[in-house]
C-alpha cells in the first residue's frame, strides 16, 4: 500500500521524516517497505520564466532564450523546442543540475554561443501528459499558472511529497488505506487523529428515487450496496494536487470522477465505481448472479465469459459491471457524462476472489475485496466521493440514499486482563498505557469492570480474543521494550534420537569415505522411470502426482532417488569433473493411496564414476558404512541378484542382513548412459535406512587384545569362475568355528597357469584362541575340515 | 724405552688427528691397541728392564693406551657426527611437491549450517522432531488457524495432491503433530523440507529447508521468546550480533514478531545487502495462538508456548555470499568442495 506522507498528514501532525516515519511504523507494526520521492533524483532544477526567446544566428532551429531563474540576471538557455514564447513559464536545469536517469547537465556552447542550462520537457523530468494534460510530450512543458521564477521545480508541481511503500499484512485490510495508516501513524505518535467528516449539499428538490431502486438479489455475497446520484458533473482533469496524490502513489490520473474513485479507495480501503447514468436502462441496478457462459466485456475493452457463480450488477436489461472486478464498458464514464451513479458497495471476499481468479482478473478493488471489508465504511466512502464530486466536478448531490444493508455483525467485545497480558508477555505495562493505545486505535475500553470490556470496531474482524490484544497493546508499547529472559521450565533432555544418531553416524562414516553430500528436489519427471528403464507395470511408476506442478520436471513425488543420483552423477561428468563420489540421504514417497498420505522413508543413495573406482570401491564404502552402525560384517551378504532393470543383471547384488533386504547395488545397466549422459562404469548403491535402523547394534563391544599368539595359514584352490567367493569364504568360516579369527581374501588368478574358464582364489587365514596357544594338530585338523569342503564345492586345493 | 714410548703416542696422536675414515681408525686402533699393536710389544719389551723400571714403566705405558683409548673414542664420535652431517646434507626432499590425497567427502553446505543451528538447539535442550512433507490441508492450514479460502493462504503458493492433501509449504504443521502427541513441557525443533510453486531462478526455489521450533508449558511468556531466540542469534552470528524484533503477522501466533539481525555487511548504516534498511530479517516467531494450542488439546488458560520458523537456504547463501539459490540443488562437486 502506497501513500504520502502529505496525504497521512490530512488526519494528523506529521512532522517527522519519511525516514524516520518508516522507522517508527515499522516498529510499531506497519512495515515499510521503501519509501521515495519524485525529487530524490532532480536538483537544481527550477521555474523560469521566457524574458526573450529569438532565433539562433547560425541555425534553422534552435531558439536563444533568456530566462529569469530568480537570480539577478536572466539566464541564456539555448533550446531546440519549437512550443514556447515570451511570458512562458517552464522548467530549466541550470549548469549542474541532475535530472532523472541520472543525467547531468552542464553548462555549454551551442553553434558558438553559450547555453547555461537545459529547458525541459515532459519525458525529461519522468512526467507525463497523464500527469499534466495540458503539456505536450513533444516540446518544452509549458507549466499551467504563474510561479515565481527560481522556485525549485518539484516544489513549484508539488512533487515534492514522499512516497512511502508500506507491506500490509493479510489480517489487516483497513491498513490498506491512508485512513488506516493515519490512524496507526497516530496511534504510533501518540497524537490526536483527526477525523474527516465530508461535507456537501444535497439538491433537497430532487431525490434519489427519481433515478434508480436497487435490488439485492444474493445478499450472502454483497452484504451491503449503496449508491448515490450527482448531476451537473463536467467532466475534466482533476486539479494538480489530486493528480500528484494519485501519481505518487502509482495510480494513473484519468479523468476527474475516475480520479475520485481512485482516491477515495485509496483514502478509505473501500473500492468505488462511478457509472454513466445515461447507459443505466429500467432505472434500476440489480445485485445478482451472471448468467453462465454469459459474455461481457469488461472497462478494459476485453470481452469476458462469465460463469453462474460470479457476482454482477446489472441493469434492467443486462450486466454493467462484474461486481468488485471491474466495470463494464457499456457504462463507462465519457466525456460528456453529466449524470453519474456512485456504487460502493461491499462484497463477500471468497466470492470475489473465486470469480477473479476464474477470470484471470486482478484489479485493486478485487484485491481488496478478497481480504474481506468492513460493510460500515461504504457510507463515508460514498459520501466523500460526493463531496469531491461536488468539489472537483461541479456536481450537485441529488438527495437520498440508496443503502441495502444485509450487514449481519454483531457488535463485539471480548475480555482483557491487564495483569495476564503482562505475565503472557513477561512486561509491567502501565493499565493506563493499555487503555490509551486500545482508545487510539479505536477499540472502546470499559476499564470499570474486571476483567475489562473491550468492544471491537467493525474495521477489526481480525481480534477476536485477548492475545489479539495484548499484540495491539505490546507492538505501540514496543517489541523491543519487552525484557529478554530464558525458559523457566522443567527440564528437557536435547538429544539425538536413536534414528538421528544413525543417520549422523552413517553421513560421517561416508563423508570419511570420501562420498560427498548431495541434496536433490523431492519431485521429478515420471519421464525419469522411463530412463531407469523400467518396465510399464513397476511399481515404482505409482507416485504421488502433484495437480498443480510447476512443469512436468517436477510433477510426481519421487518414489526412487535413483534417477536424482545418476542425473547428479551426470551433472558432474558433464562439467568435466573427472570423478566422482556421491551420497544422499534421501526421502521417498510411496503411494498408499487417494485419501492417505505417502509412506515416506529415507534411502541412502551412493553413486560414483571415475578411472579408481569399480564395483568393490563401492562396495568397500557399503561394508564401511554397514560396519559403522554395528552390523557385524560376516553376517552381511552380498548375492547376486538380477532383478532391478536399472542395473547390469550381471554385476549387481542384493544386500542382505540375517535374511533382510538392507538393499542393492551395483554398476547400471550398459543402457543407463545413453540416458543420463554418463560414462560407461557407474556405480550405484541404494540402502533402506528403515532397515538398517532395525539391524543395527550402535553400541560398541570391547574385546580384550589378544594374550595368545595367532597361527596364519594361507590356502589356494582352483575352481570354476563361476564358484562364487563369498560361497567358499561361508564354508571356511563354517568349519573354522571359534579359532579362526579372520579369513581375508588376497588373490583371484586368471590367466597362464590356470586352465581356461578357471581361476585362483587364495585366502590368509589367522588362528587364535583366547585362552591357549593353539598347536599345530588343532589347526591342521581345522584346516583339513576347510578344504574338504571347499573341495565338495568343486574346487581343487592348489599345492 | 722411555723415548720410544713417547715417539709412538705422538705418532699415534698425529695419525688419530689426520684420519677421516672409519676404516682408518679401525688400523689405528689394530696398529697400537691390538693385540700384536704397538702398546703391547712395547709391553712386552719390559723384561729387558730393570725389575724397578718395570712397574714406573707399565704405569707410563698404561697411561698411554688409555690417552690413545680417549683420543680414538672421540674420534668415533666425530666420524659419525660428520658421517650423519653428511647424510643430512645430501638426502633432500622437494618438499613443494604436492601431498598425495587422502579422499574426503564433503558435507552439503545446507547440511553444513542445519547441523550447526541443531547443536545450538540440542545445547538448548531442544529435541529434533520429523514429520511427512507429503501432509493434509487440515496440518499444513486449517490447524493452524487458516481455514479454506483464508485471505493468508495467498502468500504461499500451494502444491496440491488432491483437495486434501498437499505438499507442505511450511515446516509449521509439525507443531499441531508435537503438540497432539505429546503433552507439555515440549521443547522441539523441526527442521525439513518445505514446497512453494515458485519458478525456479536465483532467488526462489520450489523447494526449500525450514526450521521449526516450539517450546510450550505453564508459563512461557513472549519474554522468553525473545531471550532464546536472541541467545540463538548470538550463537550462530557471534556474541556480537544485536538483533531486533518487530510486529508481523502469522495467523498460527499472536502476538507475531519477525527478528532481524543488524546488517553484517554495513553494521546497520545500510547498504545492498541489506537493501539499504541497516537489518536482515532472519525468522519469523510470536505466541502461539490460542485456538491452535486448543486444536490440539492443549488448554490455553494453563498452557502457553512460543514458535518460530527459519530459513536455512538464506541463511548459509547470507553466510557464503552464495547469490544463486540453484548451486543447492545442482550438486556440482565444484560448488560442494568449496564447504
Amino acid at each position: 500500500m502506497n501513500v504520502t506522507k502529505g496525504w497521512l498528514a490530512d488526519f494528523l501532525e506529521l512532522n517527522e521524516s519519511a525516514a524516520d516515519i518508516a522507522k517508527d511504523m515499522t516498529m510499531s507494526g506497519s512495515k515499510v517497505e521503501t519509501f521515495s520521492c519524485w525529487n530524490d533524483n532532480i536538483s537544481n532544477v527550477v521555474v523560469g520564466h521566457l524574458l526573450e526567446v529569438v532565433p539562433h544566428p547560425d541555425s534553422d532551429h534552435l531558439q536563444i532564450c533568456q530566462v529569469d531563474v530568480g537570480e539577478a540576471e536572466p539566464v541564456q538557455i539555448i533550446t531546440g523546442a519549437q512550443n514556447i514564447k515570451v511570458g512562458d513559464y517552464v522548467p530549466a536545469a541550470l549548469d549542474n543540475s541532475l535530472l532523472p536517469g541520472g543525467v547531468k547537465i552542464k553548462k555549454g556552447k551551442l553553434r558558438g554561443l553559450p547555453s547555461n542550462g537545459m529547458l525541459c520537457s515532459l519525458g525529461e523530468l519522468n512526467l507525463t501528459t497523464g500527469n499534466f494534460p495540458e503539456c505536450i510530450e513533444d516540446g518544452i512543458m509549458i507549466l499551467p499558472g504563474e510561479y515565481k521564477p527560481g522556485t525549485p521545480i518539484d516544489e513549484a508541481l508539488g512533487l515534492n511529497d514522499p512516497m512511502i511503500e508500506f507491506e500490509i499484512t493479510p489480517n489487516r485490510p483497513d491498513c490498506l488505506s491512508v485512513i488506516g495508516l493515519a490512524r496507526e501513524a497516530a496511534a504510533t505518535y501518540r497524537r490526536p487523529f483527526n477525523k474527516h467528516i465530508p461535507e456537501y449539499h444535497e439538491d433537497t428538490a430532487d431525490d434519489i428515487k427519481n433515478y434508480l431502486s436497487v435490488t439485492v438479489e444474493e445478499p450472502a455475497a454483497c452484504p451491503r450496496y449503496m449508491a448515490r446520484v450527482v448531476k451537473n458533473v463536467k467532466i475534466g482533469p482533476s486539479p494538480l494536487w489530486l493528480r500528484n496524490r494519485l501519481y505518487a502513489v502509482g495510480v494513473r490520473p484519468i479523468n476527474n470522477v475516475v480520479d475520485i474513485t481512485n482516491y477515495v479507495m485509496l483514502e478509505y480501503g473501500q473500492p468505488m465505481h462511478a457509472f454513466d447514468y445515461r447507459t443505466i436502462r429500467g432505472k434500476e441496478i440489480r445485485v445478482k448472479m451472471a448468467g453462465d457462459q454469459e459474455k461481457f466485456t469488461t472497462l478494459d475493452g476485453q470481452e469476458r465469459t462469465l460463469q453462474s457463480s460470479m457476482l454482477t450488477i446489472a441493469d434492467g436489461e443486462g450486466t454493467i459491471a462484474v461486481a468488485g472486478i471491474m466495470g463494464g464498458l457499456n457504462s463507462e464514464i465519457e466525456n460528456d457524462t453529466a449524470t453519474i451513479v456512485f456504487e460502493s458497495a461491499n462484497f463477500d471476499g471468497v466470492t470475489i476472489r473465486k470469480a477473479s481468479r476464474a477470470l484471470g482478473l486482478r484489479t485493486d478493488a478485487s484485491s481488496r475485496y478478497e481480504k474481506g471489508l468492513d460493510p460500515v465504511m461504504t457510507e463515508g466512502a460514498i459520501n466523500r466521493a460526493c463531496e469531491l464530486a461536488e468539489l472537483l466536478a461541479g456536481g450537485t448531490v441529488v438527495a437520498g440514499v440508496l443503502d441495502v444493508n444485509n450487514d449481519t455483525r454483531k457488535p463485539r467485545t471480548i475480555t482483557l486482563r491487564p495483569d495476564r497480558v503482562n505475565a503472557f508477555l513477561g512486561t509491567e505495562i502501565e493499565p493506563t498505557f493499555m487503555k490509551d493505545s486500545l482508545t487510539m486505535l479505536e477499540f472502546g475500553v470499559d476499564d470499570s469492570k474486571s476483567p475489562w470490556e473491550v468492544s471491537i470496531p467493525s474495521f477489526r474482524d481480525d481480534v477476536e480474543g485477548e492475545a489479539d490484544l495484548a499484540e495491539e497493546i505490546v507492538r505501540l508499547y514496543g517489541y523491543n521494550n519487552i525484557p529478554t529472559t530464558l525458559v523457566q521450565m522443567a527440564t528437557t533432555q536435547g538429544m539425538l534420537t536413536p534414528a538421528q544418531a544413525l543417520q549422523k553416524t552413517m553421513n560421517e562414516t561416508l563423508l570419511a569415505c570420501g562420498y560427498s553430500e548431495i541434496c536433490t528436489y523431492s519431485f521429478i519427471s515420471p519421464k525419469v522411470y522411463d530412463k531407469l528403464l523400467l518396465p510399464a507395470d513397476s511399481s515404482y511408476r505409482q507416485s504421488v502426482v502433484i495437480s498443480n506442478p510447476l512443469g512436468e520436471d517436477t510433477s510426481v513425488m519421487r518414489t526412487t532417488a535413483l534417477g536424482s543420483m545418476l542425473a547428479t552423477l551426470s551433472t558432474n561428468y558433464n562439467n568435466r569433473n573427472l570423478e566422482a563420489r556421491l551420497f544422499e540421504p534421501a526421502t521417498t514417497y510411496t503411494y498408499t493411496g487417494a485419501d492417505t498420505l505417502p509412506y515416506e522413508q529415507v534411502e541412502y543413495v551412493l553413486g560414483c564414476y571415475g578411472k579408481n573406482e569399480s564395483f568393490y570401491t563401492l562396495k568397500g564404502a557399503v561394508e564401511q558404512l554397514l560396519k559403522a552402525t554395528g552390523l557385524k560384517p560376516e553376517l552381511v551378504e552380498f548375492t547376486p541378484w538380477r532383478e532391478h532393470p536399472t542395473f547390469h543383471p550381471g554385476k549387481t547384488a542384493e544386500i542382505l542382513y540375517q535374511g533382510e533386504v538392507l538393499g542393492f547395488m551395483g554398476e547400471v545397466h550398459p543402457l543407463i548412459p545413453a540416458q543420463f549422459e554418463l560414462p560407461e562404469g557407474v556405480w550405484v548403491a541404494d540402502l533402506y535406512f528403515e532397515k538398517i535402523l532395525a539391524a543395527a547394534k550402535p553400541a560398541k563391544e570391547y574385546h580384550p587384545l589378544p594374550k595368545f599368539p595367532a597361527t596364519a595359514r594361507d590356502l589356494a584352490f582352483v575352481c570354476k569362475k563361476s564358484l562364487t567367493v563369498g560361497s567358499m569364504e561361508k564354508v571356511i568360516r563354517e568349519k573354522g568355528g571359534n579359532i579362526l579369527e579372520s579369513v581375508a581374501l588376497f588373490d583371484i588368478y586368471e590367466g597362464k597357469q590356470i586352465a581356461e574358464g578357471m581361476k585362483s582364489v587364495a585366502f590368509s587365514l589367522t588362528f587364535r584362541a583366547a585362552d591357549r596357544t593353539l598347536s599345530d594338530e588343532e589347526i591342521d585338523q581345522k584346516v583339513k575340515k576347510m578344504v574338504d569342503g571347499i573341495v565338495a564345492l568343486g574346487a581343487t586345493l592348489r599345492s | 724405552m722411555k723415548e720410544k714410548l713417547e715417539a709412538l703416542r705422538a705418532e699415534a696422536r698425529a695419525q688419530l688427528e689426520s684420519c677421516s675414515t672409519a676404516a682408518e681408525l679401525e688400523a689405528l686402533r689394530v696398529k697400537y691397541l691390538g693385540k700384536k699393536g704397538e702398546l703391547t710389544a712395547l709391553l712386552r719389551g719390559m723384561g729387558a728392564l730393570a725389575p724397578e723400571e718395570r712397574p714406573k714403566m707399565g704405569a707410563l705405558v698404561n697411561e698411554a693406551r688409555s690417552e690413545i683409548e680417549a683420543a680414538m673414542e672421540a674420534k668415533v664420535k666425530a666420524l659419525e657426527e660428520a658421517e650423519l652431517n653428511r647424510r643430512l646434507e645430501e638426502e633432500q626432499l622437494d618438499v613443494t611437491v604436492p601431498g598425495v590425497a587422502a579422499p574426503m567427502g564433503k558435507k552439503h553446505p545446507l547440511s553444513q549450517v542445519l547441523d550447526e543451528i541443531k547443536d545450538i538447539f540440542l545445547g538448548m535442550g531442544f529435541q529434533i522432531a520429523s514429520g511427512p512433507e507429503v501432509e493434509f490441508d487440515h496440518y499444513n492450514f486449517e490447524a493452524l488457524n487458516m481455514p479454506k479460502n483464508h485471505p493468508a493462504r495467498d502468500t504461499q503458493d500451494t502444491f496440491y495432491i488432491t483437495e486434501n492433501i498437499l505438499l507442505r509449504t511450511q515446516t509449521s504443521p509439525m507443531q499441531v503433530r508435537v503438540m497432539e502427541k505429546q503433552q507439555p513441557p515440549i521443547k522441539v525443533i523441526a527442521p525439513g523440507r518445505v514446497y512453494r510453486s515458485d519458478e525456479v531462478d536465483a532467488t526462489h526455489s520450489p523447494l526449500f529447508h525450514q526450521i521449526e521450533g516450539l517450546v510450550v508449558d505453564k508459563g512461557i511468556r513472549m519474554s522468553d521468546l525473545k531471550g532464546t531466540l536472541e541467545l540463538f542469534a548470538k550463537r550462530l552470528y557471534g556474541e556480537e550480533a544485536v538483533v531486533r524484533f518487530r510486529p508481523h503477522h502469522f495467523s498460527f501466533t499472536e502476538p507475531s514478531a519477525e527478528m532481524d539481525i543488524r546488517c553484517f555487511s554495513c553494521g546497520g548504516k545500510g547498504c545492498r545487502l541489506c537493501k539499504g534498511e541497516g537489518w536482515i530479517e532472519i525468522l519469523g516467531a510470536g505466541m502461539v495462538h490460542p485456538k491452535v494450542l486448543q486444536g490440539c488439546g492443549i488448554d490455553p488458560e494453563e498452557y502457553s508456548g512460543f514458535a518460530f520458523g527459519l530459513g536455512l537456504e538464506r541463511i548459509v547463501m547470507r553466510r557464503y555470499n552464495i547469490d544463486d539459490l540453484r548451486l543447492f540443488f545442482e550438486n556440482d562437486l565444484r560448488f560442494l568442495e568449496q564447504f
